[in-house]
């Protein structure tokens, strides 16, 4: 399989007066065609900064010292603002948590589509309308024509999330990059989004990048995982292997730590401690101080990122057993 | 649940009225709107146990939370604390009623005051509450409340924005506890926090009530978290208890169409790749509550009865009180 999205040695700054704080720092990771790459960590790991580096829509003092990112084959991270404008909609959607906040209340839902298409594709005002009520009916919108003339104050939740999936369908994108969206939603119209989004990538070959703090929306849609801490990649790996065999000390961590339904534990396992501040990153791993299998080198060497079969893990414990590097 | 419980609620209601202003409802001849955000409620809490009630936004479950701890009056129904009927209670039994419950809410960043250092925020009850306390033993107190949430006596003396969220929760669990409540509201306490976090606090929580006997009524929309906590849970929807009983029962079999549907459309990791019917609809307006049963809309097994006649919450054996028609009819 080759890849759509290709990431290579990301690395993102924040500059302050006191010097520059590395947010993502040297990310590598591919996202295939019609694949879904789940990428989790918690609050402030880097995980929305990596998707809106991939959009291009790093706004100072965020910025991009290193790496290369290519869609298709084509390095994308040094096209002209006006190229990349061209290129967000058409072969790169975005979809965000708070649907309200990508829909205008001003215009109807049929507007803001019909603009859209417009806008990315070469066709005229009635097979614009045409497509816009069938992308509506595809996100299962009941009653499209109803809908269509409808203010996006008009819908729940649920169906406007529904609309901003559509909007990022428009153009036919090759990735859609979909930050945290169903973190605003109820569990039943959730489990409704997660199943669009898996048809999504079945059907249309769309590659997703799916970014969320919640392991279980990971677990039901993506086909591997990317865990992020303190903006580097700790392990990236198929779903199945990552959820039930971590390597990581970290991914083993935060997976014992997920309270799950008929699991009727005793007591969850804890980290102690909490995810360093940017500031404060620790030398050599950044997970060490809060590891409870760390050793010397720990805290001294950075981990790269070392390939296991399918997966790949930055930990000292299980670098001397990869066969090659 | 026996008699002995430590909050009975009865028929409890709670309405709001959503109306528009007197003037524009007078000149377009709209009629008064009320939203019924809880209905019928009924329950027992026993003593050191923990209640969860879980469901999806607007169900009522914060409401009925207010309503515990006299933020709230209720419309219809009691609410008895330890036997005191809280709606009808004043003066210094009503006083002595509120030294004995406390709150916690979801958002650590906002229920602090950023102006207070830890030390004024945790000591705050103590100073409402016990006057007499010298300065030396209230702050020797309030070391001791920081102590027993896993921060030290040091941290007195910072602000809130130096703490992580985790850190705060527990700021707000310290000062919750420092006027010795038994009874704690916790409204998604663990929401805002994230999974390694949730699991400090929810272990702090969890030993907490096995050292000082607390009795909780958790609010959660997180059904992991409350088979975690809870020793009985309580489901709702619109604003009624469709299915309330021990958590083993409720979340290992439910009975009640809408628990199973909630349940269903929990994302498991244990189900990677593995198919699922997601259920259709969503929750209707409180306002524009549908007759009958008010989920018969979305429920595959809806018939003419639910149509039109409110089930009545009925025990069905097991401690568990279930309002369907079909289950206990």
């Amino acid at each position: 399989m080759s890849a759509l999205l290709e990431v290579r040695g990301l690395r993102v700054a924040f500059e302050t007066r006191r010097g520059p704080l590395i947010a993502i720092d040297d990310v590598s990771f591919d996202i295939a065609e019609g694949e879904i790459l789940g990428m989790v960590g918690e609050s402030g790991a880097g995980k929305s900064v990596t998707g809106t580096a991939i959009l291009g829509l790093l706004d100072p003092p965020a910025r991009r010292i290193a790496g290369e990112i290519h869609l298709d084959g084509e390095r994308i991270d040094i096209l002209p603002p006006e190229a990349m404008r061209r290129l967000r909609g058409r072969r790169i959607g975005a979809i965000f948590q708070d649907p309200l906040t990508s829909l205008d209340p001003l215009f109807t839902l049929g507007q803001q589509l019909v603009e859209t298409i417009l806008v990315h594709e070469p066709i005229g005002a009635e097979a614009a309308r045409a497509r816009a009520m069938s992308l509506l009916a595809e996100v299962g919108i009941p009653a499209p024509e109803a809908r269509f003339h409808q203010y996006p104050h008009q819908l729940s939740g649920g169906m406007r999330q529904r609309v901003v999936i559509a909007l990022a369908l428009c153009a036919q994108p090759r990735l859609v990059i979909a930050d945290e969206p169903t973190t605003a939603l109820d569990v039943s119209t959730q489990a409704q989004i997660i199943e669009l989004l898996k048809r999504l990538a079945r059907t249309h070959g769309t590659a997703v990048l799916l970014i969320t703090h919640d392991m279980g929306v990971i677990a039901e849609t993506a086909d591997r995982v990317a865990v992020l801490y303190a903006g580097r990649l700790a392990e990236i790996g198929p779903v199945r292997d990552i959820v039930h065999a971590p390597k990581h000390p970290y991914t083993e961590g935060l997976m014992g730590a997920i309270p799950r339904l008929g699991a009727l534990r005793s007591r969850l396992s804890q980290i102690d401690g909490a995810m360093p501040r940017l500031d404060a990153i620790p030398p050599g791993c950044a997970f060490h101080p809060r590891c409870a299998h760390r050793v010397d080198r720990c805290s001294v060497d950075r981990p790269q990122p070392v390939r296991h079969g399918d997966r790949e893990v930055a930990c000292w414990l299980h670098a001397e057993h990869a066969r090659d590097r | 649940m026996t008699d002995e419980a430590l909050l009975a609620f009865d028929g409890v209601g709670r309405d709001f009225d959503v109306s528009r202003p007197w003037l524009e409802r007078t000149l377009g001849r709209l009629p008064k709107q009320t939203l019924v955000a809880a209905d019928d409620v009924t329950f027992r809490l026993a003593r050191g146990r923990t209640l969860a009630l879980v469901g999806e936004s607007g169900c009522g479950k914060s409401t009925v939370g207010r309503l515990a701890v006299g933020l709230y009056r209720p419309s219809r129904g009691t609410v008895r604390f330890d036997g005191l009927d809280i709606t009808r209670a004043s003066g210094d039994e009503a006083a002595a009623w509120r030294r004995r419950i406390q709150m916690i809410f979801q958002d650590p960043y906002a229920s602090l005051n950023p102006r207070w250092r830890v030390e004024d925020v945790v000591a705050e009850p103590l100073r409402v509450r016990n006057r007499t306390l010298s300065v030396a033993e209230r702050r020797e107190r309030v070391g001791r409340l920081l102590a027993q949430v896993g921060l030290s006596a040091a941290d007195a003396r910072k602000f809130p924005h130096e703490f992580s969220g985790g850190q705060r929760q527990r700021i707000s669990i310290a000062r919750a506890l420092s006027s010795e409540p038994e009874f704690l509201v916790c409204d998604e306490p663990t929401s805002a926090l994230d999974v390694s976090v949730q699991a400090q606090v929810l272990n702090l929580m969890r030993d907490l009530q096995d050292r000082l006997g607390l009795t909780y009524l958790f609010i959660s929309h997180n059904l992991a978290v409350v088979e975690y906590v809870a020793h009985d849970v309580g489901v709702m929807y619109l604003g009624r208890l469709v299915e309330v009983g021990p958590a083993a029962a409720v979340l290992g079999a439910p009975l009640h169409p809408y628990t199973r549907m909630l349940l269903a459309a929990v994302p498991d990791l244990a189900m990677t790749g593995a198919a699922r019917t997601p259920v259709a609809g969503e929750i209707p307006s409180p306002i524009d509550r549908p007759t009958g049963c008010a989920f018969h809309p979305r429920c595959p097994h809806a018939t003419e009865r639910c149509r039109v006649e409110t089930p009545v919450p009925k025990p069905v054996g097991d401690g568990r009180t279930v309002a369907c028609h079909l289950v206990a009819p």
